[in-house]
């Protein structure tokens, strides 16, 4: 058991070196620095530049320094903004994007998992149909089309909702704020975790032993949500690792259309004033809480499938 | 029964035939030839340009003239709509390219070795599996900067994954199988054993395989352009006017055709293209894995 999890936790930490690594090379071997699209300047003040940036020393020692920093906590400096930290501007920004991709995630299986149930206790009656043209839409409405639609229509047209923003308090008014984006980050996933679930479901319902339990007169519901949701659910556990992901990249576009404060905005800005420091940073951010959740989706597995412990 | 004169059908053919009866897929397949080439006939038959801005004209709802409105710099809205299309289809289909010549050459080359290179080589594959693939998508785009070039390189650089396992499961398998062994045993070269029997037998899962990966790279490339890390303007695509669009939303009039219209075309196109996909693996019996 320990060394199942010290086994996932080495493997979180290989895959966060490796895209550390990636990330460093693609940059440095690429042409072009992030002084060079600046209006020209003296080449003595470009050299302490460089200097103060560890940009003069030769490429094995900078990819030294730069692992050396990651793991004492220091993420380097700002090229954007001269003398700030990167962790100085990507912190305050840092936990609202965490919020929102944990919302996000956690939104599509409590609402995409009872989804499934449903359309499958009631398999091709009404409810079943509903929920697979849902899912159907889900799949071919992106969340960058998705959440435009969504304000045009409940912000816009129904003032229902609010547009855009992020609660600043834990009042009602201010929490109607994360339906929408919740909803928009996680509307294809709902969509897929609840074709899954349904998949999963109907696979497990004829079964030997859900016969059995049937005959010894356990009653439907606690067949349906003990005896089968532990097996049917597999399948939605295996497309959990690559959603984490998913969700994450969708948060940046979810913040874009909402106008979230998360970190989504230093990045992209970043991308386009080249920002090293920055870019590296944020992607280490947003990669370990892929990873992060990652994790959390294999140990749920090993608890449904002692199986998976083994190996 | 007379066995000459039942005309032999290749699997291919066989597999064909079932797509053609499937009418829904069918039907998408005709609705994306036609999206398809209007993409490329409309911006040539109007007499709008998609750059020509008009200031008078911003934001006009949809009229007579402008059959889908203008956009916050006064374009026509059809023509940049078709337009954008034109370059997601391209992007589409030439990052798939790209990601078909490399996963199947990559997929093969660990499938025909096998032993430890194959083993190494899958094992890569693996670890860029559990990478977060967009992000380092962005940075390159970020360093190499935003071209359409760039974009569908890129875009297939980082998608044949899949592709890969697939070829290398089917190679492997394939290997073994008694008719290369009978085929080997009886002389023929490898090349020819590769063209005769390798190759039909690998067709199917290939083109189901990449038929599926022509939405997920538009999907991504609309997902970049939205966050305007993909293709620039004065060029444009389905998400760039996506993004227009939302940009241009607020609570005093609502643009509605500014998302509408290229979102229902974006929308149509994937939903169509995984029809077809999905058609193409019913009829190919392939075993999705």
């Amino acid at each position: 058991m320990i060394l199942f999890f010290l086994k996932r936790i080495a493997g979180g930490l290989l895959a966060l070196f490796s895209i550390a690594t990636l990330s460093f090379f693609m940059i440095r071997f690429s042409p072009g620095s992030p002084f060079t699209s600046e209006r020209r300047m003296p080449p003595e003040v470009l050299r302490n530049l460089e200097r103060a940036y560890n940009l003069d020393k030769p490429l094995p020692v900078q990819y030294v320094l730069r692992m050396k920093g990651y793991l004492t906590g220091d993420f380097g400096l700002s090229t954007k903004y001269p003398g700030k930290r990167v962790d100085e501007i990507l912190l305050p920004s840092f936990g609202t994007s965490i919020q929102l991709g944990v919302l996000g995630f956690a939104f599509s299986l409590l609402v995409g998992i009872p989804l499934g149930i449903l359309a499958a206790a009631r398999q091709n009656k009404f409810s079943d149909h509903a929920a697979s043209s849902i899912a159907l839409t889900g799949i071919c409405v992106p969340n960058f089309l998705l959440g435009p639609l969504l304000v045009m229509i409940f912000a816009l047209y129904q003032k229902w909702l609010p547009v855009a923003g992020w609660p600043e308090n834990f009042s009602p008014d201010e929490l109607l704020k994360l339906i929408l984006p919740a909803l928009t980050l996680s509307a294809v996933h709902i969509a897929y975790v609840s074709r899954l679930t349904r998949a999963g479901m109907l696979d497990v319902i004829h079964k030997d032993y859900i016969r059995t339990a049937r005959a010894k007169g356990v009653d439907e519901r606690t067949v349906f949500l003990k005896h089968a949701l532990k097996n049917g659910i597999t399948p939605v556990l295996s497309y959990a690792g690559p959603m984490a992901a998913y969700v994450i990249t969708g948060s940046v576009v979810v913040e874009k259309v909402f106008n979230i404060p998360g970190m989504g905005q230093h990045f992209i800005d970043a991308v386009f004033a080249r920002d090293d420091a920055i870019l590296m940073g944020a992607v280490l951010i947003y990669s370990s809480l892929v990873i992060l959740l990652n994790m959390m989706v294999d140990v749920g597995y090993s608890f449904l499938d002692p199986r998976v412990r083994l190996t | 029964m007379n066995a000459a004169a039942v005309e032999s059908r290749s699997p291919t053919q066989l597999a064909l035939r079932r797509f053609v009866k499937n009418r829904r897929a069918m039907v998408c397949f005709w609705i994306l030839s036609a999206l398809g080439l209007s993409t490329v006939v409309i911006p040539l038959l109007s007499s709008h340009d998609f750059r020509t801005q008009t200031l008078e004209l911003q934001k006009q709802a949809p009229n007579r003239t402008y059959w889908m409105g203008t956009d916050p710099n006064g374009r026509d809205l059809l023509v940049r709509t078709f337009m954008g299309g034109r370059i997601s289809f391209a992007v589409g289909l030439l990052a798939t390219a790209v990601s078909l010549a490399i996963g199947v050459a990559y997929g093969a080359t660990a499938g025909f070795l096998g032993r430890r290179t194959d083993t190494v080589m899958m094992r890569f594959v693996d670890v860029l599996y559990g990478l977060p693939t967009m992000f380092l998508v962005i940075i390159v785009m970020a360093v190499l900067g935003r071209s359409f070039l760039i974009v569908f390189m890129v875009l297939g650089c980082f998608s044949w994954m899949t592709m890969s396992r697939i070829v290398r499961g089917q190679v492997l398998s394939l290997k073994e199988k008694e008719f290369v062994e009978a085929a080997r045993a009886l002389g023929v070269p490898t090349p020819a054993i590769i063209a005769r029997h390798m190759i039909p037998n690998i067709l199917g899962p290939v083109i189901v395989y990449s038929t599926l990966t022509v939405p997920s790279v538009m999907l991504q490339e609309a997902f970049l352009s939205f966050l305007g890390l993909g293709i620039s303007e004065p060029a444009t695509s389905w998400g760039l006017l996506i993004s227009d669009g939302a940009g241009a939303l607020n609570p005093l009039r609502v643009y509605w055709w500014l998302v509408v219209f290229p979102g229902s075309q974006l929308a149509a196109t994937l939903y169509c293209l995984n029809a077809v996909g999905d058609g193409l693996r019913d009829a190919f019996d392939v075993q999705q894995k």
